[in-house]
């Protein structure tokens, strides 16, 4: 079981979702989202069970130090990603306004609703092709590469094997969700994690899903436009995972919460407030708490309840 | 008129009338787009100065009959910020000076004016110390130029900063003004801790000659990126590529930025440029604003008969009520045609250093964005 939950920083349900799962015993938890600050005392409700920090950041810290080989390559790749990243935008900063401007136009209402549909089809053809290409990225690298081949990866990946064999879930907080998800994915965190219940929240909660979708609708620069940053772990499938909506999303707007769900359709985009919580069974969402799923035709729904 | 003076005025016109007129308000007095300017004293005439492109700069406050109250009421549109001065005219002389009743001053180089904050415009809640924003610190250092001798250039290293990552490097043409007048490095602060931009670091350099330095003086360039960019990439952890250079600048700073860029396009892949004194002509090498920019206009001309994407991304802001916004207006577009990615941004306000300030979240976010998108906690 994986639950999905949001920020924990006003209303902390992670105490209370262990218990639920039945969690009794000591938890992995992963704060490499927090980069440097990883590990800081205090960040975390206490979750009421003895916890093991699992270190991630520091250990790919460590990785990069003794791998300088991997280091140059792993740093290429990201300066890379990070370019197409920004050239993906440049694409979709102008498929927007294209868009804008067939919608403004004078015509029978009809045409008018097609265009609004091959515009659509425009920013998804352009999101898909962008996650197309950092796959391609990520496996050219992992074929030249073979990061988890690699001595020092190996030797850190049996030690969290070792280190998360007597806990009985992992805990993953929030953060840089690029950051938490190399890490995730430079140690093999699904495979490691084996049936244990995960606990995920915000960034965290990211990077478990099929594609992680960054989105701010008060950007303080440019226009309010989400973008796909790549594909996450895909253990929680056909969902868009939208944390701080209060902070990030007009959830009162019909015409953006509609155009939000109609981009990223079939996968249902749900906001996750604090407190909020979607649990995953088997790749499915099965049960929400306080999660909003978001209409294609612009409604705000609790999404999932029983 | 607004209502406040029209309502002194339609009653007795005593000491006592003046004296509870000036209590009971703040000046200048604000209503909608109507801003009146108040000064009291005996004086021969009182004159408001501003700077106001588009306006008479020079306008002279009505005296209430029977009082020594002073009053001009100006039609401004909303958002709106206008700095200015009155001249108070006595024996004959006239003596500029700050508004006494009004305790808003932006400083400058040449000392100070009094700030009108038109209906809409609010001071930006991000200029301001945030507590609990860590700060970065800004050490000068001396730089041997071989073209200039030694210069004074101080570093901005954010407060997080370490030497194990690698930082953009912004380049500010007038950086130390930028610090004094344009609270630039509690900005800094503030925009990295709110993750609107990254950690980057800074060099803020200055000229003893700006205005012949900037504009055509080719050992500025050299300065800039033979000399000082290099000297940064080799002793700082800086990103050496393009997408993390950035040059940056106001006024004649503006121009420095474009013609460092013009020199070595490609090397720097931002450029910020504020109110630039962009001057061109479309006949003749001379423009009206004299032989200082005929420089300046050899150097636009020749862009705009043949312009190129010397950088990648460019942020350009202007004051509509500053001269320079026909040049500003004009050369966005010429920009936009190379295929740079450009914004442009006006704002109802002048040719001064808190402009430049209220612009400076919309130029650097958009040109180094923040881990914003990236971070949720």
């Amino acid at each position: 079981m994986i639950v999905l939950c949001g920020a924990q920083h006003a209303e902390p349900s992670l105490p209370r979702v262990l218990r639920e799962l039945g969690v009794k015993g000591p938890v992995s938890l992963i704060t490499a989202g927090w980069q440097e600050r990883e590990g800081e005392p205090g960040m975390v409700a206490d979750p009421g069970l003895p916890v093991v920090d699992l270190a991630l950041h520091a250990r790919g810290e460590q990785v990069f130090a003794k791998d300088t080989e991997l280091a140059e390559a792993w740093k290429a790749r990201q300066i890379r990603l990070k370019l197409m990243q920004d050239f993906y935008r440049v694409r979709l900063e102008h498929a927007a306004q294209a868009a804008r401007s067939v919608a403004v136009r004078s015509a029978d209402p009809e045409l008018i609703a097609e265009e609004h549909t091959a515009s659509l089809s425009v920013l998804r053809h352009i999101d898909d092709d962008h996650v197309r290409r950092c796959l391609a990225v990520h496996a050219a690298f992992d074929a030249e590469m073979k990061p988890s081949t690699r001595p020092v990866v190996v030797r850190h990946v049996d030690e969290l094997r070792a280190q998360i064999a007597p806990t009985d879930a992992i805990v993953i907080a929030g953060g840089h969700v690029a950051v938490l998800l190399n890490r995730l994915r430079m140690f093999g965190i699904a495979d490691l994690a084996g049936s244990r219940p995960i606990v995920a929240w915000s960034a965290g909660a990211m990077a478990l899903t099929d594609r992680v979708v960054l989105f701010h609708e008060d950007p303080p620069h440019g226009q309010a436009i989400s973008e796909v940053l790549e594909c996450g772990l895909g253990l929680a499938h056909d969902l868009v995972v939208l944390p701080e909506p209060r902070l990030r999303l007009h959830l009162e707007d019909p015409v953006r919460v509609g155009e939000l769900a109609q981009r990223y359709a079939p996968a249902v985009c749900v906001a996750v407030d604090h407190g909020a919580q979607i649990w995953v069974d088997d790749g499915a969402a099965v049960r929400g708490v306080n999660a909003q799923r978001l209409d294609v035709s612009g409604a705000v729904q609790p999404a999932w309840v029983s | 008129m607004t209502r406040a003076i029209e309502a002194l005025a339609a009653g007795p016109h005593t000491r006592e009338a003046v004296n509870a007129f000036l209590a009971a308000h703040s000046f200048p007095l604000v209503e909608g787009s109507s801003i009146t300017i108040v000064w009291r004293g005996e004086a021969e005439a009182v004159h408001l100065k501003h700077w106001v492109f588009g306006l008479p700069s020079s306008q002279q406050l009505r005296r209430l009959e029977g009082t020594d109250l002073w009053h001009l009421t100006l039609e401004i549109p909303e958002g709106s910020r206008v700095e200015y001065k009155l001249e108070v005219v006595r024996g004959g002389r006239g003596e500029w000076m700050e508004d006494p009743l009004n305790p808003n001053r932006a400083r400058d180089p040449f000392g100070a004016n009094s700030v009108a904050h038109g209906t809409g415009y609010t001071v930006p809640e991000w200029i301001h110390p945030d507590p609990e924003a860590p700060n970065g610190t800004i050490d000068e250092i001396r730089f041997d130029s071989q073209v200039f001798g030694r210069r004074g250039v101080a570093i901005y290293l954010p407060a997080r900063y370490r030497r194990t990552r690698r930082y953009p490097l912004l380049v500010v043409h007038d950086g130390h003004d930028y610090l004094r007048y344009a609270s630039l490095g509690t900005i800094l602060d503030n925009l990295i801790h709110r993750r609107e931009i990254p950690d980057l670091i800074v060099a803020l350099t200055s000229s003893p000659n700006r205005l012949g330095e900037y504009a055509g003086d080719p050992r500025h360039a050299t300065f800039i990126t033979d000399e000082l960019v290099p000297n940064l990439e080799r002793t700082l952890p800086l990103d050496a590529r393009p997408q993390s250079r950035c040059l940056m600048g106001a006024s004649f700073g503006a121009v420095a930025s474009l013609t460092v860029a013009l020199q070595r396009p490609g090397f720097y892949g931002r450029l910020l440029l504020q109110s630039g004194s962009f001057a061109f002509t479309d006949i003749g090498a001379h423009n009206h604003r004299g032989p200082l920019f005929d420089p300046i206009v050899a150097l636009m001309n020749h862009y705009r008969a043949n312009p190129i994407a010397m950088s990648e991304r460019v942020f350009m802001s202007c004051g509509m009520y500053e001269s320079l916004i026909y040049e500003n207006r004009s050369l966005a577009p010429v920009f936009t045609a190379t295929g740079m990615e450009v914004r442009y941004v006006e704002a109802r306000d002048g040719h001064n250093w808190e402009n430049w300030r209220d612009r400076l979240r919309d130029g650097l976010s958009w040109l180094f964005p923040g881990p914003l998108l990236l971070v949720y906690e």
